[in-house]
This record gives C-alpha cells, sequence and structure tokens, in this order.
C-alpha cells in the first residue's frame, strides 16, 4: 500500500508543477511593469482603461441575453422531450453534442455566408441585427453545456409525478412549467448559466469576426500593444472563471435531492 | 448506454396519464407540446444545420454558380496541407498526452489513496483550468515560457540553459502542444472521473481473491471497463484542440499555419481569393472532427460487446 500512495503523490506532485508554474509566473511578469520593484502599476493601468471595463460590461450584457434565451429554448424542450417524447432524446443528445463538433469557427463562418445583409434575413445589416446573432451563436456555443444541466437536473426531480400532481390540482401547462419544474430545476440553471457567462465573456473568434467590441478582442488588442498588462488581465481572467466556477460549485450543494430513483 | 432501456420505462407510465384526459384538452396539449420544442428545433435549424449545409453547397460551387469538385482539389496545396498536417499533429498530440495524463491523474486522485480534501481541491482547480482557455491562457503561457518568460529567464540565467537556442518556440509544435494541454489535461479528468469512481473497490477485491496481479486487474478489468470513456473524451478533446483559435491567435498572431488561423483570414478578407476554397476548408475540418467521432463510436461499440 506504501508503494501505491508514492506513485500517488508523484503524478499529482508533477502536475502541480505543470499548473501552478505558470501562474505563479503570470502572477510575478504581472508585478514587474515598474522596473526594479514588484509593484501594482500594470493592475492599476488595466482598471485606468475606460475600454476594460466597456467591453467587459458588454460581455457581460450579452452573456445576460444568452442565458435567458438559452433557458427558454432549452427548459420547455427537454422538459417535454423527457415527459412525453422520450424517443426524440437521442436525437437531442446529437443536437446538443454538434457544437463540440462542428468549430466555432465553422459556424460564424456560416452565420457571416447566410446572414449578411443582402440575404433573406439579413442580421449582420444592422448593430442590433448583429448583436441577435452574436448571442445566438454565443448561444450555440453554450447549448452542449445548458442542455446537459438542465437533463441533471430533470433527472434529479420526478417530473412525471409532479405534472400528474399538478394536473390534477387543475394546474395550466404555462403553471406547470413556470412554477413547478423551473423553481425545481433553478439550482441546475444557474450552474449552466454561470458556465455560459463563463464562456461568453472567454469568447474571442466569433464577437472579433463579427466585429463587435466584446472582452475577447478587446484582450487581443491589449496582447499586441502592452507588455505587462497582458499578464494582469489574465490573472483577472483567472479569478473571474474562478469566480463562475465556484458559484457552480457552491450551488452542487444546494440542489434539491426529491427524485426516487431515475 | 442508458438510452436503449430509457423509452420503455417511459412508454409503460405514458398511457395512464393520458388514457382519462378529455380528447379536446389532449389536442391543446398536443400543441402547447410542439410549441415548447418548435424554438428548439429552429434554433438548431436556423444555427446548426442551415450554416453548415449553405457551406457545404457553396464548397461545391464555383464562382459561376455551377457544380463542381475542383474546390476540394484546391485543398492539396502546400499551404493548405501544411496547416492541416499542424493542426492534425497538434490536437492529436494534446489530445493523447491530455487524455493519458488526465487519466493518470484521476487514478491517482481517486485510487491512489490520498487525503480527501485533496481530491476536491484538484476537482475544484480542474474545472477552473478547463475552462481558462483561449486569450488569456496564451498570455499566461508569454509570460511563463515566452523569449522574456519568468520561466525562461530563470532557466537561462540560473541553470545556463537557454531554451530559446535548442530552437523551441511558443509557436511551434510543442509550445502549441504544451499549451494547450493545460485546458485538456483537466478536462480529461473532469470526464474520466466518474468512469473512475465507477470502479468498484469490491472489483479488484474480487480480482485478488481469485489471485489476480495488479497488472491482470488492469488489464482484464480496469481498462476495458474505462477504455470506451477514455477514447470519447479523446475523440472530444481532438476536436477540442483542432477547432482552437482563440489561443493560437494571440500567441502568435497571423504567422502560425494551422487551418483555424488560415480559416479566420478567409473569414475576415478573402485570403485564398476564392469563397468556394474558403467553403472547402471548413468542410474538412468538418470531415476530421467528424472522423475523429466516428472511430470512438466504432471502437466503443466494439469494446461494449466485448465486455459483455
Amino acid at each position: 500500500m506504501k508503494q501505491n500512495r508514492l506513485w500517488a503523490w508523484i503524478i499529482i506532485a508533477l502536475a502541480a508543477i505543470y499548473f501552478i508554474v505558470p501562474l505563479i509566473a503570470t502572477f510575478i511578469f504581472s508585478l514587474r511593469m515598474r522596473r526594479g520593484v514588484l509593484s501594482f502599476d500594470s493592475y492599476v493601468s488595466v482598471f485606468s482603461d475606460p475600454r476594460f471595463f466597456s467591453s467587459f460590461g458588454y460581455s457581460l450584457g450579452i452573456g445576460a441575453f444568452t442565458i435567458v434565451l438559452g433557458v427558454l429554448v432549452v427548459v420547455p424542450a427537454v422538459y417535454y422531450v423527457r415527459l412525453r417524447m422520450p424517443w426524440l432524446r437521442p436525437v437531442m443528445e446529437f443536437v446538443t453534442l454538434l457544437p463540440l463538433v462542428i468549430p466555432a469557427l465553422v459556424l460564424v463562418y456560416g452565420y457571416i455566408r447566410l446572414y449578411n445583409s443582402s440575404s433573406w434575413i439579413p442580421f449582420t445589416g444592422s448593430v442590433i441585427g448583429t448583436d441577435i446573432l452574436l448571442i445566438c451563436a454565443c448561444m450555440t456555443l453554450a447549448l452542449p453545456y445548458m442542455y446537459r444541466a438542465v437533463d441533471t437536473g430533470m433527472r434529479t426531480i420526478d417530473i412525471n409525478t409532479l405534472t400528474e400532481a399538478a394536473q390534477i390540482l387543475g394546474a395550466s401547462q404555462w403553471t406547470i412549467l413556470s412554477r413547478i419544474v423551473f423553481p425545481n430545476i433553478f439550482v441546475a440553471v444557474l450552474s449552466g448559466a454561470f458556465l455560459t457567462l463563463a464562456i461568453v465573456i472567454g469568447e474571442f473568434t466569433i464577437a472579433s469576426l463579427l466585429n463587435r467590441p466584446t472582452f475577447g478582442p478587446y484582450l487581443v488588442t491589449v496582447g499586441t500593444n502592452r507588455a505587462y498588462e497582458p499578464s494582469a488581465l489574465a490573472i483577472i481572467s483567472l479569478l473571474v472563471t474562478w469566480g463562475a466556477m465556484g458559484m457552480i460549485q457552491l450551488l452542487a450543494r444546494f440542489a434539491p435531492k426529491t427524485a426516487r430513483k431515475d | 448506454m442508458s438510452s436503449n432501456s430509457a423509452p420503455a420505462a417511459h412508454a409503460s407510465t405514458g398511457p395512464d396519464i393520458s388514457g382519462p384526459v378529455m380528447p379536446s384538452r389532449n389536442r391543446f396539449r398536443l400543441g402547447f407540446q410542439w410549441l415548447s420544442i418548435a424554438p428548439f428545433i429552429i434554433f438548431a435549424l436556423m444555427f446548426l444545420a442551415a450554416p453548415t449545409v449553405s457551406l457545404l453547397v457553396q464548397a461545391f460551387t464555383d464562382r459561376a454558380g455551377n457544380f463542381t469538385i475542383e474546390n476540394f482539389r484546391g485543398l492539396a496545396s502546400d499551404q493548405i496541407v501544411s496547416a492541416y498536417t499542424i493542426s492534425i499533429q497538434v490536437s492529436a498530440a494534446s489530445a493523447v498526452m491530455g487524455a493519458v495524463f488526465g487519466l493518470l491523474i484521476a487514478l491517482a486522485l481517486i485510487r491512489g489513496s490520498l487525503p480527501d480534501g485533496l481530491r476536491g481541491a484538484v476537482m475544484t482547480f480542474s474545472g477552473v483550468a478547463s475552462n481558462f482557455a483561449g486569450v488569456p491562457l496564451a498570455f499566461a503561457f508569454i509570460a511563463t515560457l515566452g523569449r522574456l518568460g519568468l520561466v525562461t529567464l530563470i532557466m537561462r540565467d540560473v541553470f545556463g540553459f537557454d531554451l530559446y537556442r535548442t530552437g523551441f518556440t511558443l509557436f511551434s509544435f510543442w509550445g502549441l502542444t504544451l499549451t494547450y494541454l493545460y485546458f485538456q489535461i483537466p478536462l480529461m479528468v473532469v470526464i474520466i472521473a466518474p468512469a473512475v469512481d465507477g470502479l468498484k473497490r469490491e472489483w479488484s477485491e474480487a480480482a485478488e481473491t481469485l489471485g489476480a496481479s495488479k497488472w491482470h486487474f488492469w488489464r482484464y478489468v480496469g481498462l476495458p471497463i474505462l477504455w470506451p470513456p477514455f477514447l470519447g473524451t479523446l475523440s472530444l478533446l481532438f476536436a477540442n484542440a483542432f477547432g482552437a483559435i482563440a489561443t493560437a491567435w494571440a500567441l502568435t498572431g497571423s504567422n502560425l499555419n494551422i487551418v483555424t488561423v488560415l480559416l479566420y483570414n478567409q473569414i475576415r478578407g478573402d485570403a485564398l481569393q476564392n469563397p468556394g476554397l474558403g467553403a472547402a476548408l471548413a468542410i474538412g475540418m468538418i470531415v476530421i472532427t467528424s472522423v475523429a467521432n466516428v472511430i470512438y463510436l466504432v471502437v466503443a461499440k466494439r469494446a461494449e460487446r466485448w465486455m459483455k
């Protein structure tokens, strides 16, 4: 048994070196803006740039709309497929895996082709249209995660019994969905939402090709023009990601566990 | 896996619920039912199916609008072939290494009798690191292993080893692979951990009682069970790296000749000077990620049959 633990420790130690050294190096690098001493100058520089806040806020806004759209599209579909059309489930699983197989770059290429200003749905013809297209594109990227989060949430509650009980009490379909199913999977939806937010904030490809001023393209601009600010931004991004993931972990503890065996 | 048994279980409860309901309400419910699924279907058609089909059509169309396979012949040019080659090499290397190291870490965590707290910490970190990709990751590696990166400088000044004199750059095959591993390994850990958890302690005890050595246990029980999820995640990691662009772009700008950067430049400003060729390039990417997934499905099918 002693030997058994030794190899485990060696693997974890090697992994720790690989994963922690870049973080330390990035952090120290970000502190070296002022010659000779360690200082937080690069962070001051980042936070005094109005474009940092405008692009970050813009990404947060896109993320919020993406989450709302994702919930409206995914939750009813997953609910009815689980309840009434289980034969559709494999199809849904397949469709929601597609964004992991088709690269985002290829999808956005298709969007630009299909929805340009001279097409039948000219999304890219106006600013608001481009924003809508960006939201839909972000939702496509988040679809696999949102679907899985909602599906897991539905699995842990007994939707058949809940639906029957509500129907006997005279609830309408809309009431069942909004006041019974949704509150029960709220925690699962939230974890999907935070993952979506992390994806949208880190997104670069689509926003840059659609020419929208989100956080990703802003980062690249800073990266090509500045020396120390990028490392500060990397640390800040890591903290943001950490915050989003930390919320998911925290929420997992509050998830309802009322279901019988599925 | 479980999808085979699920419909049967639902089918048995289905008629009980809808039996006593009036026909008129039933029709109303049917309408509501389709109304709930319609947004999902419309979304999938508009933002997944239609763009792909449109690229497919474009790839088979020449400038005059006639059917052609000339665009796919065009893919055989030196620049495009070498872009595909580097992309496939980096994706395959980072996927295989990520999968192997990720599995080792998961095994060490779950079966290495390490302190309990460590497992939670590593899983949380993996969740974060698997999402810490794109531009910030590139910045972190430039600060670490770039020409003026901290580790590069320390190795040169303290150990007298000039990494960049060996021909290493972050923009090379190894540089890119090393960077990609930073999100590939944690992703593997997150996905494979439940499967490793599924290896019950009783099984290794049973094997031991029957006189099996550690090697026998892993050869005939452990690894065959982990094989399908391992391959599944491997194909996912491959597609993940193959479609990645933000990290590479922030590391190198438009200099690196990988297929995503090539396509990005094509979308930006028709760099290949031929829209049909660009579409063929995109379709080629889908074909490659699909092939990775088909290989997985075939192997998983065989592995499952063998497990029975």
